[in-house]
């Protein structure tokens, strides 16, 4: 899988109170929580963005509460990609189980400048800033995380078991 | 080969001998726990996976606790999801209404988890399962319909890092102090994906609500998990309540850690965390003149009867400063039932306080108590996030509950020792 789009930048320790805030936790569409993605880290973001855009963000991306409603809102708001130096427990969890596509490569982050055209290959971890011209590699996804992937994340994976 | 209580319990439930930190495992889930927020999508890809019963009626545990009683027509929908769910599928741990409780401090006291089990939950802070000697760590609701379909999850065995508390705890300190001073030191991502082991006399002393408010925040440092070695304290605690066998583990004292911090218990006063992250905590005499417009002590962290206890000592015969709203929450129907028999309403009603009904309510800006902007609150809870209260441009401060009582009163932060001359 690749992607193409421009970057956004976020700081450190991005929490899921700013990806998607709990007053809009009482639904679970994704429609709905794509309106407010990342709303109280930059309120006009939704308004900025645009389709295939990827995020880019410095340590402990999605840290704080399980709410899978925060790679809901990213995902649902049409984000390709999510780039980061880490990733918090439960947030690298549920992007993997639900298929939101998540690369750590603390070099990249350093070197993208917000609005930076990027490109991003899932399956080799190839980062590349097209603006500044300069490649780089990911940490490579762990192999289970890969099967999940190629399943079609783990309910896939799951049906798989129920039916054999 | 020496194996921590973390990975013993994980051997254990994957049906393995040994295992090693960074080795992914498939394993046994004892208990598998929703609430009114993450629920909901995992009972959807639960339907849709195409399952008909879930794996075990007694493991599968339904706490709709977040927005009730029902702040309004959406979250009510929510609710009726699980209500529906749980009557369909029978549920034995499902509880709503008077029965409802925070679902962290529920489990404990119910006996729905016990020393040795293995427990997921669609909630970051499933992790305070620790206290009682479980591994228990929050996951995202597609875990959860996974586990509720095969009764399985996947993990990667953590490394573990050891936190070894020595000495006799000063004058109004508590868990909450001990766990706010580990995440101080070592920031919000200086556990991030292991588990945090929590050690040492001062431990070895600690109530069980105390240990309870530690291993609720190990997710603040990034951990997977906290935990401690059940003890004589953990057997008194549950031998009450269990209604199944449990078991018992322990380090081995070879054991490898990752890292080994040491903290002598004399050198920690009240902390208090600034907002935005709860690693920005200072001693309770470098905090200087804030004023506060709220003050909130409850939550699956603090709103147990110790924490009442102590807020209650403090309030006793004083006032709430005018323009400051105290809400009191007690975490469960038995904690809110035993603060009446015990007298703690009177007190906090004397005071000026309101009482809520057990929810989580104003702890993630729920309801209950929702913050405007510009306004400051100090609360027990464990999360002081940007619009976390409410307001995006609203400040939360994070303590334990006495000095969250003292602040109260003087309608600004301060030492309870202010209040109690
Ligand atoms: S009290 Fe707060 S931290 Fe605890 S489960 Fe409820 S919302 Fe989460």
């Amino acid at each position: 899988m690749r992607f193409k789009g421009k970057a956004w930048k976020f700081g450190k320790d991005i929490d899921t109170d700013q990806i998607i805030p709990a007053r809009y936790l009482n639904t679970s569409d994704p429609k709905e929580l794509a309106k407010h993605c990342m709303e109280d880290a930059d309120p006009e973001f939704v308004k900025k963005m645009q389709a295939g855009d990827i995020i880019v963000a410095d340590k402990n991306f999605g840290c704080g509460s399980s709410r899978e409603h925060a790679p809901i809102s990213i995902k649902a708001a049409g984000i390709s990609c999510v780039i980061a130096k880490s990733f918090a427990r439960i947030f690298y969890r549920n992007s993997f189980n639900m298929g939101l596509p998540i690369l750590e490569c603390p070099e990249a982050v350093d070197s993208i400048n917000e609005s930076d055209e990027i490109e991003v290959d899932i399956d080799t971890g190839k980062i590349v800033n097209l603006t500044k011209n300069k490649t780089f590699n990911s940490q490579p996804i762990p192999p289970f995380m890969q099967e999940l992937i190629n399943t079609g994340g783990l309910m896939e994976w799951v049906k798989k078991k129920v039916k054999a | 080969m020496p194996m921590t209580i973390t990975e013993k319990i994980l051997a254990e439930h994957a049906g393995l001998k040994e295992v090693v930190p960074g080795q992914l495992i498939n394993a046994k889930v004892d208990i598998a726990l929703g609430n009114d927020i993450t629920a909901p999508i995992a009972i959807k890809e639960f339907r849709e996976s195409g399952a008909k019963k879930v794996y075990d009626k007694e493991k599968v545990v339904l706490v709709p606790d977040h927005f009730t009683p029902n702040k309004d027509i959406k979250s009510a929908e929510q609710c009726k999801i699980l209500r529906e769910f749980a009557k369909e599928q029978e549920l034995t741990n499902y509880f709503e209404g008077g029965d409802v409780g925070v679902e962290h401090a529920l489990l404990p006291e119910k006996g729905i988890v016990l020393p040795g089990d293995l427990v997921i939950g669609a909630d970051s802070h499933t992790c305070t399962y620790g206290a009682l000697g479980a591994f228990a760590t929050g996951v995202g609701s597609t875990d959860l319909a996974a586990c509720m379909v095969t009764g399985e999850a996947w993990f990667k065995v953590p490394e573990s890092i050891k936190f070894i508390y020595k000495g006799k705890l000063n004058k109004w300190v508590d868990g909450k102090d001990l766990i706010l001073y580990a995440i101080g030191k070592i920031g919000v991502d200086g556990a991030l994906y292991k588990a945090m082991e929590f050690c040492g006399d001062t431990i070895e002393n600690l109530s069980m609500d105390s240990r309870l408010s530690m291993c609720n925040m190990a997710i603040e440092a990034g951990g997977k998990n906290g935990i401690i070695a059940p003890d004589k304290i953990t057997e008194d605690y549950v031998k009450e309540r269990a209604k199944r066998k449990y078991k018992f583990y322990s380090s081995d004292k070879d054991a490898k850690y990752s890292q080994i911090f040491e903290y002598d218990t004399a050198k920690i006063a009240p902390q208090v965390a600034f907002p935005n992250l709860p690693e920005n905590t200072r001693n309770i005499t470098d905090v200087g003149d804030v004023p506060i417009d709220q003050v909130v002590i409850g939550s699956c962290t603090n709103g147990r009867m110790e924490d009442l206890r102590i807020a209650a000592m403090i309030l006793k015969g004083k006032k709430v400063a005018k323009y400051v709203r105290l809400i009191v929450i007690p975490a469960t129907p038995l904690i809110y039932k035993q603060a009446v028999d015990e007298g703690l309403f009177d007190i906090f009603l004397d005071a000026g306080a309101i009482i809520s009904p057990p929810t989580c309510g104003p702890c993630l800006g729920g309801h209950m108590g929702v913050l405007a902007e510009g306004e400051r609150a100090i609360a027990t809870t464990n999360r002081n996030f940007i619009g976390r209260m409410g307001h995006p441009k609203s400040e939360v401060y994070l303590s334990n509950p006495a000095v969250a009582a003292a602040s109260a009163v003087k309608g600004r932060i301060a030492h309870p020792d202010e209040v109690m001359k």
